[in-house]
């Protein structure tokens, strides 16, 4: 009996109209998620002030200026317990980065290994690699790393004893000590012989590119850019009169003085997480590589190419396209795998960063550093990555 | 009309041509996948010598040299270091392992109460092989039992304080029971979650999409272990004064926020293989929002990720060993923590026990990764 146009409000629309607009609706459930999340960003704000309040606690970075009282195994920048916490923090940041990209070298090669090997015609090399990545994949990080520190450091023999390898290098429980290089003066010409080279490697590529586009002749790029790689800085080095003396390490009764030492902590990380994702890569490799569908091999055959020039110039360049954006993903796992260096008192930006949390109590100081760090390092990746992926994918019509 | 004479007419049938040479016989075989060429001859001589001077040494330490029984250290020390062991021996210590069993399945679970876990553990199975099976029936009614009913009735079984359940606190919880709980509790979480947010994240209402990317891309941008870090540092700051959040549980918000992120990317990985006439379809048939989602689109979605999310639940199992960091004793924690114990230091101790712990990490990751496999040749329609 009642008539919906009745109903209606003076605008000509029912309230139903309303709750079934499907804009009206989604503007609804936003302003309530919004409402829900700033009530809970509110509360929760609300209760960490009172809590820090109770216990004291000033917020503020300004503690980073304090003395930070703890020793730091290794370092790439001179630090002692008397610098501050942000140094401490800065030198861990560097750790991080130095055993992630030495990390992330070896891991690729490896994986690389692996990944063709599980694909070669060889049936013992094929099995051998997958019974690698099956075990590798199926075990935790963390156990590897703390096998590789015990098998490490366990194996190794005291500083006494330390073994001596060519070079002047020691090798025992303290890490590996070998040779520093001193630079002298006019060292400063090498690395600008190098950037020269660098500068001078891309011109040649450009310029050959553009002949190729040009007349079809091709130009052997590869060899030239590698010996003015090699070539300029090793002129630089001579023109500058060797500015080079090393620093040799000397066995002590007690102890090694002089050189640089690789303490075994680094070792162990750095190897575990080469061997732990070299694992992941080598199945990324192997899936990029399957998947180039099968005529292209084919059609490459027709075509009269050799084998070598059909892996290099047709299979590996689709491959590539496939294996970037996982591989990617691995490199980024690695420098986030990388803080489990802090389970085996590797001194990277987690544990440095644990130790001034647990001796100012600045929890959530340092929690945002380290958030802000690692998503750096990330979205930085992936701009270059989406970068780079841009310019390798197809460009269909 | 003429009839063709056919001149021969062969009666007799051809004799069967020889096998293929890689099928005719081993030695064949070992001509085309071992030898075909001289490069693979010599990889294959390589590879030989790397398994002659690396398995015999391996199969002695593990087992012809191994201790098996023993009640203390001695068993496992040479002589010189005070043991029973001749000079110069090295090998496994399994009588390690084998006395500390219980302690790598339980932690510090009183002994007299350890037929609780071992109840929850049979419950479990028992609910978990049906819902593997494809052909059991009754799936939905056991799903609801496994991801609803039991982890509530496990808790109250496991931690007690009421009749004739001893209360056992959380922090006597460890071993390889805590390494399944936090991974059983981290996937029945995350895969809901994940896929409200993959959900969120492709809906069109930007408050909501921005709100589950931020969560997602922040989660996915950072270590695990910081993640782990804020839930036990942070989690206390943020609640009112006096409330207390168990460790145990802080960890398992850790866990469960940080998988959740991962499974939300590999289903809207799914979401995106759909193509957009599924979703016109359902909408022409006058479906809902929600029906569409539950009866068009997650069906297809989540078969076609199959492989990502299980992979994402093998690393969650794996990373579940983090939380030994924040001083809990899952089952490598409390692996680890044997290492310090005066009755059972030896040099081999922490090796043993390391392979010991990833034995049990591969089988179960080895085992999850068959499954899946399994499931995708199930599931495959054959058309896609």
């Amino acid at each position: 009996m009642t008539d919906h146009a009745e109903a209606a409000p003076p605008d000509g629309r029912s309230l139903a109209s309303y709750i079934y607009n499907p804009k009206f609706r989604g503007l609804f459930f936003q302003v309530l998620t919004l409402a829900i999340t700033l009530f809970v960003g509110w509360w929760i704000f609300d209760n960490t002030t009172e809590n820090l309040a109770r216990s004291n606690t000033a917020s503020g970075y300004q503690f980073l200026n304090g003395r930070a009282g703890f020793d730091i195994g290794q370092s790439l920048i001179p630090y002692t317990s008397d610098s501050t916490y942000g140094r401490a923090i800065f030198v861990g940041f560097l750790n991080t980065l130095l055993v992630a990209s030495v990390g992330i070298v070896t891991a690729t090669v490896i994986g690389f290994i692996i990944g063709l090997g599980r694909l070669s015609r060889n049936w013992l090399i094929a099995k051998l690699c997958t019974v690698y990545v099956e075990v590798f994949r199926n075990i935790p990080v963390l156990l590897v790393i703390f096998f590789f520190y015990k098998g490490v450091l366990g194996a190794l023999p005291q500083v006494r004893d330390s073994l001596e390898l060519p070079f002047s290098m020691f090798l025992n429980n303290r890490g590996l000590a070998f040779p520093k290089p001193v630079w002298g003066d006019g060292a400063i010409l090498v690395p600008i012989a190098l950037l020269l080279a660098v500068i001078a490697a891309l011109a040649v590529a450009q310029w050959a590119k553009a002949r190729q586009a040009a007349t079809g002749r091709q130009f052997r790029t590869a060899r030239t850019a590698f010996a003015l790689l090699i070539g300029l800085p090793i002129l630089g080095f001579l023109i500058a009169g060797m500015p080079l003396t090393f620093d040799y390490p000397v066995a002590g009764r007690f102890n090694l003085t002089g050189g640089s030492v690789v303490a075994p902590e680094f070792v162990a990380l750095y190897l575990a997480l080469s061997f732990y994702t070299a694992s992941f890569i080598a199945e990324t490799i192997r899936a990029g590589i399957k998947g180039v569908p099968k005529g292209q091999t084919e059609a490459a055959s027709a075509l009269g190419l050799q084998p070598s020039n059909t892996t290099r110039l047709v299979v590996v360049p689709q491959a590539l396209r496939i294996i970037i954006p996982p591989l990617t993903s691995q490199y980024l796992n690695l420098t986030k795998n990388s803080s489990l260096g802090i389970a085996i008192g590797f001194p990277e930006l987690v544990a440095t960063g644990g130790t001034t949390m647990n001796q100012t109590g600045q929890a959530i100081e340092v929690v945002s550093i380290w958030l802000a760090v690692y998503l750096s390092i990330s979205i930085a990746t992936s701009l270059f990555m989406n970068w780079f992926n841009a310019k390798m994918a197809l460009v269909e019509r | 009309m003429t009839s063709i004479t056919t001149g021969f007419v062969r009666t007799d049938l051809l004799p069967p041509q020889p096998a293929p040479r890689e099928n005719a016989s081993i030695l064949g075989w070992v001509r085309a996948n071992l030898l075909a060429t001289p490069k693979d001859a010599l990889l294959t001589v390589l590879a030989v010598a790397l398994l002659l001077w690396t398995v015999p040494g391996m199969l002695n330490w593990l087992f012809f040299d191994a201790v098996w029984t023993g009640a203390d250290r001695t068993a496992c020390l040479t002589g010189a270091q005070g043991g029973v062991q001749p000079n110069g021996w090295t090998g496994a210590c399994w009588a390690f392992v084998g006395e500390r069993f219980e302690q790598f399945m339980f932690g510090r679970y009183p002994i007299d109460e350890r037929w609780r876990p071992m109840l929850v553990a049979a419950l479990f199975s028992l609910l978990l092989i049906p819902i593997l099976i494809p052909k059991v029936p009754y799936k939905g009614w056991n799903a609801l039992a496994l991801f609803v009913v039991f982890p509530i009735l496990a808790f109250f079984i496991l931690h007690g304080g009421f009749f004739v359940f001893q209360e056992v606190e959380t922090p006597l919880w460890g071993g390889l029971m805590v390494t399944l709980i936090l991974s059983f509790v981290g996937i029945a979480v995350s895969l809901p979650v994940g896929i409200l947010l993959a959900l969120g994240r492709r809906s069109q209402m930007p408050v909501i999409r921005t709100l589950c990317v931020v969560f997602i891309e922040v989660i996915r941008g950072v270590p695990l272990i910081t993640v782990l870090f804020m839930a036990n540092v942070m989690l206390p700051l943020f609640l009112p004064t006096g409330w207390t959040i168990d460790n145990f549980l802080r960890a398992l918000i850790g866990v469960a926020l940080f998988a959740s992120a991962y499974m939300a990317e590999v289903v809207r990985g799914g979401l995106q293989a759909i193509p957009k006439g599924q979703y016109e379809g359902a909408d022409s048939l006058g479906l809902s929002y929600w029906q569409k989602t539950r009866l068009i689109i997650m069906p297809q979605a989540l078969k076609l990720v199959i492989p990502g999310i299980v992979n994402t639940f093998i690393g969650l199992f794996k990373d579940t060993s983090l939380v030994s960091i924040i001083g809990m004793f899952d089952l490598l924690g409390i692996v680890q923590l044997n290492f310090t114990d005066i009755n059972w230091i030896t040099p081999v101790t922490p090796s043993t026990g390391l392979i010991f712990a990833g034995f049990v990490f591969w089988l179960f990751c080895f085992g999850m990764s068959r499954y899946s496999a399994f499931m995708e040749r199930h599931l495959d329609t054959g058309h896609k």
